[in-house]
């Protein structure tokens, strides 16, 4: 054991070098002697212990070590570089969402109660206060549309969810009513979440939706009306035999959510399909079952598309080739396609595809593969703020509608203070586009123009480079129809013009720079919520560039990067490229309410929402303009205004049921 | 004989020393493991590690609960920034109006950003997300509302912001 004391450190060892005299000797030398190769055994083992320690941190840290000293400077610099290494860590972190903007605001704006309570809007669907997420449930019975919602009844922020209800004639006026489902069982202890509603033969609905077990683990449950004489489905019931599915061997118990409204196949049975992942696969698993209290799980998948990450908010309906109405979601045959839609976990985008489904096993493949569901490049309902949304068939107009969550841009504290958080989009119909058959066409229900009030017609010329005030008079409520020609002349001009150079296959609204970029046929369009001088505006605009092939390309895009001075805003670029097909004017709508504003380019082939806050384009202070950024080329501008009214949503009383029914 | 019986004893205890030694380095390479390969993800590898390491509980903890642990941090510096906020009323009244700005701010990360953000984790790691990267603007909106130079506590926005940067990295591993 002498070797071992070499290992010693030097302070452990029992001898003295200093002191080599007798006087050391020690009656317990034989003992100590006795005990130090244990002492040596333990110390050895500690230290190989240690070393071991040491060499798998050195032999698997081969990350880059950054530095902990903290930076002392605080400058711009800095922040950004935080928020710019935030891109590095997902390739599908939309970081586009949550990136602050750029520009460094020399005054922090402190929110007031005055600007904070002109964010409400006037004819969205929101609650009187708190936190708002997905749709659920959304359909027409008896007279009345029904519209469920993923609710916080305790606070502006995500939590303690239960399903929300409200109920209207027209899509438009709505009545709150009490909660319609609360998290009272061990089955959704944790969350009343997402869910869809179907129709059965003898004319009654269910209603199956994901809980969040109390011990967080995803499951489906059942659910149908106490009354159906209850026109107001005031109460609901939970199926005694809850949860009817639970998450299947393979997908994790977090990875099972949102079940859709079944269809009737061939057989006779109900098939319903809710989306989940394995490992970065997206996918959608099938059931089939005939009262829903008891499924056959398929094998097969109804889809997945790899790299997609999970699948939230399913849907899947079919759409008819030829016609302009909704199909029930039961509806198959030759002149249909079928949609696949998913809401990207990853990203927060909605994507979806068109498609065929195969009945007799329960799957689906994509008309284009190369753009599926989820991939970077496939459609989208819209390229702004949208998410988990959610269709359903009208049977009371033969209408397919589709609603949509649309979260807040602002800081937390913001929502804290102004006491909500979230609105819904206007509901909007869904059609195949017949003229392309390859996307879909979305567009404000109808019933909305009720809401219109006075109007303007303008029809003028705006030359390059000008910004033109429209004369209106208030601004923050707005329905806007209007038609762009750019001037033969001058798109003759640049088209032949070598020098202008093609930028068609580069260009996106999001990486432009936004609307103060000028180009050569574009950005053309109007800025909303725009205060006298410009200081805070918000372009929704149309912007041409020149292909290769002296093509044409036209993007639609909304630009929020001025629309506020406030700095704890996100306020990012939105668009894409819009369909235009020969012959066609350029045409978009635009619906301004508050701190909403939603762009329909080409009669809703694509859609853009935003959310914008701004300081001092509120109230009376709010504008309009028509501009034309473009270098060279004149826009002709053919557009009507209108007032648009509010939509007096109203908390639940009888009156307020009284006084919608007899409308 | 009483020589011998010792040493026989000695060797026993030897083998099962080396025994536990080589389970000790094993048991080292997998606790070290986890925590390793998830900040490795992350884009601040050695804060992740020492934020994490300086808790007992994460060498037995999955995702969630290495992301729970980070968020306890985040509230720990919110807190700790908080206190600073309080006494820099006294040390610098005339910066009254920005630090009423930051007391509003991180009384929001430490309310309600982390509030939401330990129920979401668990649940809907995607709220989570939301409620992390909301703490970083809030501290650089605090941050922002200090005239050049004047601000108290740059350390602590710039800490705070890194370590969200790394928390949101490991609640996006949940997604």
């Amino acid at each position: 054991m002498a070797s071992s004391d070499a290992l010693l450190p030097i302070s452990a060892r029992e001898e003295d070098p200093l002191v080599s005299d007798g006087s050391r000797s020690d009656p317990n030398a034989e003992t100590h002697r006795r005990k130090r190769p244990v002492k040596g055994l333990l110390a050895v083992s500690f230290g190989l212990l240690f070393i071991a320690f040491y060499v798998v941190l050195i032999a698997t840290h081969h990350g880059s070590s950054r530095s902990n000293d903290v930076k002392i400077e605080s400058d711009e610099t800095a922040t950004t570089t935080s928020r710019a290494r935030l891109a590095g860590v997902s390739e599908k972190s939309n970081d586009q969402l949550w990136k602050l903007s750029g520009e460094r605001n020399t005054v922090s704006f402190a929110w007031n109660n005055s600007v904070l309570s002109w964010q409400r809007t006037a004819f969205h669907f929101q609650p009187e206060q708190n936190w708002m997420n997905d749709p659920n449930g959304p359909l027409f019975y008896k007279g009345w549309y029904h519209f469920f919602y993923q609710y916080n009844p305790n606070a502006a922020v995500w939590g303690d969810i239960v399903w929300g209800h409200a109920v209207s004639k027209d899509l438009i006026h709505w009545v709150h009513l009490p909660i319609a489902m609360v998290a009272d069982q061990w089955y959704d202890a944790n969350g009343v979440w997402t869910g869809s509603a179907t129709f059965l033969d003898d004319g009654s609905l269910v209603m199956l939706y994901t809980g969040s077990t109390d011990k967080s683990v995803q499951v489906q449950n059942l659910a149908y009306p106490e009354d159906l004489n209850d026109p107001l489905l005031l109460k609901w019931v939970k199926y005694s035999g809850n949860p009817v599915l639970v998450p299947p061997p393979g997908i994790l118990p977090k990875d099972f959510r949102d079940p859709t409204t079944a269809w009737k196949t061939s057989d006779g049975k109900w098939r319903i399909t809710i989306g989940s992942k394995i490992n970065k696969t997206g996918i959608s698993l099938v059931y089939d079952t005939i009262d829903f209290k008891t499924y056959e799980k398929h094998d097969t998948l109804l889809h997945k598309v790899p790299n997609t990450g999970m699948w939230e908010c399913v849907d899947f309906y079919p759409v008819s080739k030829t016609a302009v109405n909704g199909l029930d979601t039961s509806v198959n045959g030759p002149n249909v396609k079928h949609i696949v839609k998913a809401s990207m976990d990853d990203t927060r985008f909605d994507h979806y595809a068109v498609g065929t489904y195969f009945d007799s096993n329960g799957t689906w493949i994509p008309d284009d593969p190369t753009i599926d569901v989820g991939m970077s490049a496939s459609l989208r309902y819209d390229y702004g703020k949208f998410y988990a949304s959610k269709t359903f068939y009208d049977q009371n107009k033969g209408r397919r509608i589709l609603w949509s969550w649309i979260g807040e841009s602002d800081s937390e504290a913001a929502d804290v203070q102004k006491g909500w958080s979230s609105l819904q989009g206007i509901p909007r119909t869904v059609v195949l586009d017949t003229k392309t058959g390859k996307n879909l066409i979305q567009w404000p229900v109808e019933e909305i123009k009720s809401l219109r009030l006075s109007s303007k017609q303008f029809d003028m010329e705006v030359g390059p480079g000008s910004v033109v005030p429209v004369d209106v008079d208030s601004a923050a409520q707005l329905d806007i129809e209007a038609e762009f020609e750019i001037k033969k002349e001058s798109l003759d001009k640049i088209l032949g013009d070598s020098s202008v150079v093609a930028e068609a296959e580069e260009f996106s609204c999001q990486k432009s720079g936004g609307a103060s970029v000028r180009g050569a046929l574009g950005p053309f369009g109007f800025s909303v919520l725009a205060d006298k001088s410009l200081s805070e505006q918000t372009p929704v605009y149309f912007y041409l560039a020149k292909g290769k092939d002296s093509k044409l390309k036209t993007f639609f895009c909304t630009d929020t990067s001025r629309s506020t001075f406030a700095n704890d805003v996100v306020k990012p670029i939105y668009g894409s490229a819009v369909p235009v097909l020969k012959g066609e004017k350029l045409t978009m709508r635009i619906l301004v309410d508050h701190s909403i504003v939603e762009g329909f380019a080409q009669g809703g082939r694509t859609c853009i929402t935003s959310r914008v806050y701004p300081t001092k384009a509120i109230y009376g202070a709010a504008k309009l303009f028509v501009f034309n950024n473009a270098i060279d080329a004149t826009v002709t501008a053919s557009f009507k205004v209108w007032q648009m009214n509010s939509a007096f949503i109203h908390p639940y009383s009888e009156e307020a049921v009284r006084a919608l029914s007899s409308t | 004989m009483h020589l011998l019986v010792l040493n026989v004893l000695r060797e026993k205890m030897m083998k099962t020393m080396m025994m536990m030694v080589m389970m000790a380095m094993m048991m080292g390479v997998a606790m070290g493991d986890i925590v390793d390969k998830t900040c490795k993800q992350t884009p601040d590898y050695s804060l992740c590690l020492s934020l994490l390491r300086s808790d007992p509980r994460s060498s037995s903890a999955d995702t969630v609960g290495l992301g729970l642990i980070l968020v306890d941090k985040i509230k720990a510096l919110g807190t700790e920034t908080l206190g600073q906020i309080n006494m820099a009323y006294k040390t610098k009244p005339m910066l009254k109006k920005p630090l009423d700005e930051c007391n509003l701010r991180y009384k929001t990360i430490v309310d309600v950003d982390v509030h939401t953000a330990i129920i979401a984790i668990k649940g809907n790691p995607k709220f989570a997300e939301g409620a992390i990267v909301d703490a970083g603007v809030e501290a650089s909106v605090c941050e922002g509302g200090f005239p050049k130079g004047q601000s108290p506590i740059t350390g602590l926005t710039q800490k705070m912001n890194e370590i969200c940067d790394v928390t949101r990295a490991i609640v996006r591993m949940l997604l």
